[in-house]
């Protein structure tokens, strides 16, 4: 391999920078031999010890799509967390916070004579619990980054309780941490400080706005600790071990169906600018799109000129085929998550359908479409969805089968020859019966009927999940896990 | 700055804090990452891929670059439909024909050959800003903006250029450059654009700037401003940004709004002047209707919730 001859040819930090590539390769970031050899000439451009640069440096030749920044970061927090002026030159640099603390110590101390006649001071590790409290406040009253740093070292050197050589993420450190530090009281205490500070009361503007500048530094503050327990695990555990559990996935490839809270967020953000870039890239192919069929009475028409020699054929005008979209989700437990972001883009791109209605079920089923009516926010309807929709009909357990009938029953005669169903779920039917007839029928009907099951294939048809029994009679069953495979269905289906 | 090849890549800018601190001259707050990349750039002679939600300074940081460097601005406005003819040379038909019919009215015995040698000169040759950015001899910075409006088809035109800064016209050959000019290619990404563009590309994402660079921004563009005025306009900025928004507010939008705020004699906003004056920085009906709920309640509703 072309990168081990260049490791084993470079120095240190060529040979670091090719681990680092390698790792930035696993966790999915597409990154070319060209880019790498970029990466290696524009590092002998900057100053190492400048870790800022370095960073931006590396990114600007590796990353290329900043939707992969969080992904980059992570690798390069994990690499470089050893070698960054915390480490490095970390002692002088360390050396400053640690005065900090004790100034700040003795300055807490001082309060506690007053107050209590104990005595206080010494040293930071001595620090006690309210001598920390009192620095953290200190720190996001002046809002100091140096002393945020200090805060965050000490706090996790004193709460997180790191034991060596144990297999854990940062996370459950992290929960350690923040737990005793209590920062919702902290940010109370703030705002009351803020409050009495002020010449007059402060009216709501200012007092939002006071918040949101101290939300912004206790959430500085929790990088920091989460930045601080990222080194102290590399330490510990060694770079390649925590890159690999620390790897955290592209926004397209993140399941729908294991999200964690933030990773919603991401993909929440994510799916506005992917829509607007599938309904650019669909208008084009509508507009370059190949030439109608030959129309032979035009064709025939200027053949009359050439003295009846069609020498000129004439075609069509493309008439590109805006389908109707039934849309029919599970909305019950895991796959809701997945069923939100399916309606959430198959809505935003509804003006490349000439009509789409959703039907959203559990045992129950309801049509939602009036929720989408004659509103812009398609966040704000699928929350109407999720909590107005009339979707249980016995137990609030999925029930495929009784959803589909009563589906037939009340809507399937609308159902047209140009119309497109989609079923999203992962047919876990809990055992009931399975009505498959109700899709066979659909399908007589309808131009096509897809199925999108957000379950990995090897799942399927396993315990309760009979996505088989359905998928004989759909055109097409996908696996859709996330956002990347989502994005090529729709491709598919215009 | 000599026009001599070997010697103008690499030598416009001596360190990261020189670019920012020139920057700065000309009125352009860049940060860490813009000046660090605008650096490398000139140093690794690559052309640099700005991307970025609009109205945060794409196209000026190149206005910005050229005026700090002395240099002359070529701009390529791209759009659906550029091609070759528009974008790199075209023949001048015209003189070409005339040319022809010239030879012929003088009685001329030169043949063909001589002819067409002839009309296929640099005489004939129309520049397009790719190719005049490429034989400029004074020092120039070309400007590709809004690349993702072309079709992927066309993109391929700008590849051989952006990778050698060469361009083969297939009656002349290949023509290099006399330099190596700086390259800023801007891109709204509204389309993913082809691998092969970006590998020859640095990437450089702007987004919005933090509060403290915001207030800065508008304490240099706004004349007159206070500071404490300043201070109000990026803090609310930044809780309206938080808001899940169709199109949150950009840094031109942030001008605007602190200009008319000046204009309207405000200097203190508070949330009756913010509510009346909130269109100017978000143009969707929605998203206003959304901050001035927000920005009457006391607490920030976003991240309430994610503290836990």
């Amino acid at each position: 391999m072309a990168e081990e001859v260049l490791a084993a040819t470079g120095t240190p930090i060529l040979a670091l920078l090719n681990g680092f590539i390698v790792e930035l390769r696993e966790a999915g970031l597409p990154v070319s031999l060209t880019e790498h050899l970029d990466a290696m000439e524009a590092v002998k451009h900057i100053p190492l010890e400048d870790r800022e640069a370095f960073k931006y440096a590396l990114a600007a030749t590796l990353v290329k799509n900043h939707a992969h920044w969080r992904s980059f970061e992570t690798v390069f927090e994990v690499y470089f967390s050893l070698r960054g002026r915390d480490y490095v030159i970390g002692d002088e640099l360390a050396d400053l916070p640690e005065g900090l603390e004790d100034a700040l110590a003795e300055m807490a101390g001082q309060g506690q004579d007053g107050q209590q006649g104990q005595g206080g001071g010494g040293g930071g590790d001595a620090l006690s619990p309210e001598e920390l409290a009192e620095m953290l406040y200190q720190a996001l009253a002046r809002g100091d980054d140096a002393m945020m740093r200090a805060v965050a070292r000490q706090s996790v050197r004193r709460f997180a309780g790191m034991e060596p050589g144990r297999p854990v993420g940062g996370t459950y450190y992290l929960y350690r941490t923040l737990r005793n530090l209590d920062l919702d009281g902290v940010l109370e205490r703030l705002m009351q400080q803020a409050r009495q500070e002020a010449p007059e009361s402060l009216t709501p503007l200012e007092e939002r706005l006071e918040q949101d500048e101290f939300q912004t530094r206790i959430e500085q503050l929790k990088q920091e600790i989460e930045a601080e327990i990222r080194r102290r695990l590399v330490a510990d555990r060694g770079v390649d071990a925590m890159a690999k559990t620390l790897r955290k996935p592209l926004p397209e490839d993140i399941d729908f169906m294991h999200a964690s809270r933030d990773e919603m967020k991401m993909l929440r953000q994510a799916i506005y600018p992917l829509t607007r870039k599938l309904a650019v890239r669909l208008a084009r192919k509508r507009r370059h799109g190949r030439k109608g069929p030959l129309d032979f009475r035009n064709t025939v028409r200027h053949s009359l000129s050439y003295g009846g020699v069609p020498a000129e054929p004439k075609f069509k005008y493309p008439r590109p085929a805006k389908p109707e979209i039934f849309v029919i989700a599970d909305i019950s437990g895991s796959v809701a998550a997945f069923a939100r972001f399916t309606l959430h883009l198959v809505y935003a791109i509804s003006n490349q359908f000439s009509r789409v209605r959703a039907f959203v079920f559990i045992d129950g089923i309801d049509e939602v479409t009036r929720f989408f009516e004659g509103t812009e926010d398609i966040v704000e309807a699928i929350h109407r969805v999720n909590t107005e929709a009339d979707v249980v009909w016995v137990d609030g357990h999925s029930d495929y089968g009784h959803a589909f009938e009563v589906f037939w029953n009340q809507w399937g005669k609308d159902i047209g020859p140009k119309t497109t169903v989609l079923i999203l779920g992962d047919a876990r039917n809990n055992y009931h019966a399975s009505q498959s007839w109700v899709i066979k029928e659909i399908r007589h009907r309808a131009r096509h009927v897809y199925w999108l099951n957000p379950e990995p294939r090897s799942y399927w048809d396993t315990g309760d999940s009979i996505v088989g029994e359905y998928g004989v009679h759909c055109d097409g069953t996908y696996e859709c896990r996330n956002l990347r495979q989502l994005e090529k269905f729709v491709d598919v289906l215009t | 700055m000599a026009p001599d090849p070997t010697a103008v890549a690499g030598s416009r800018f001596e360190s990261v804090a020189q670019v920012r601190e020139r920057l700065r001259t000309v009125d352009y707050l860049s940060d860490e990452g813009i000046a660090g990349i605008v650096y490398l750039a000139d140093r690794l002679g690559k052309p640099i891929l700005v991307e970025g939600p609009a109205g945060t300074g794409k196209t000026q940081l190149a206005k910005s670059v050229a005026e700090i460097t002395g240099s002359r601005l070529i701009r390529l406005q791209c759009y659906e439909g550029l091609d070759e003819s528009k974008a790199l040379y075209e023949w001048n038909y015209k003189k070409q024909l005339l040319r022809i019919q010239a030879s012929k009215s003088d009685g001329e015995s030169a043949g063909w050959e001589q002819i067409e040698e002839d009309i296929f000169s640099d005489d004939f040759l129309l520049e397009r800003p790719l190719l005049e950015a490429i034989r400029a001899t004074d020092p120039v910075v070309l400007l590709i903006d809004e690349v993702d409006r072309v079709e992927v088809e066309t993109e391929a035109l700008l590849l051989e250029i952006l990778s050698d800064y060469q361009v083969s016209i297939p009656e002349l050959g290949t023509l290099s450059a006399r330099q190596i000019p700086l390259v800023f290619l801007t891109s709204n990404n509204t389309r993913e654009l082809s691998e092969a563009l970006k590998r020859r590309c640095l990437f450089l994402h702007i987004d919005y700037p933090d509060m403290e660079r915001e207030k800065e921004i508008v304490l240099t563009k706004v004349p007159d401003i206070t500071e404490a005025l300043a201070d109000q306009v990026a803090r609310i900025v930044r809780s309206i940004r938080q808001l899940e928004l169709k199109k949150s507010p950009s840094v031109s939008e942030t001008l605007d709004w602190a200009r008319t705020l000046m204009l309207l004699g405000v200097e203190k906003i508070d949330a009756d002047v913010a509510t009346e004056t909130v269109n100017i920085l978000l143009k969707y009906q929605t998203d206003i209707a959304k901050a001035t709920k927000e920005l009457n309640t006391e607490s920030s509703s976003v991240r309430k919730s994610g503290l836990g």
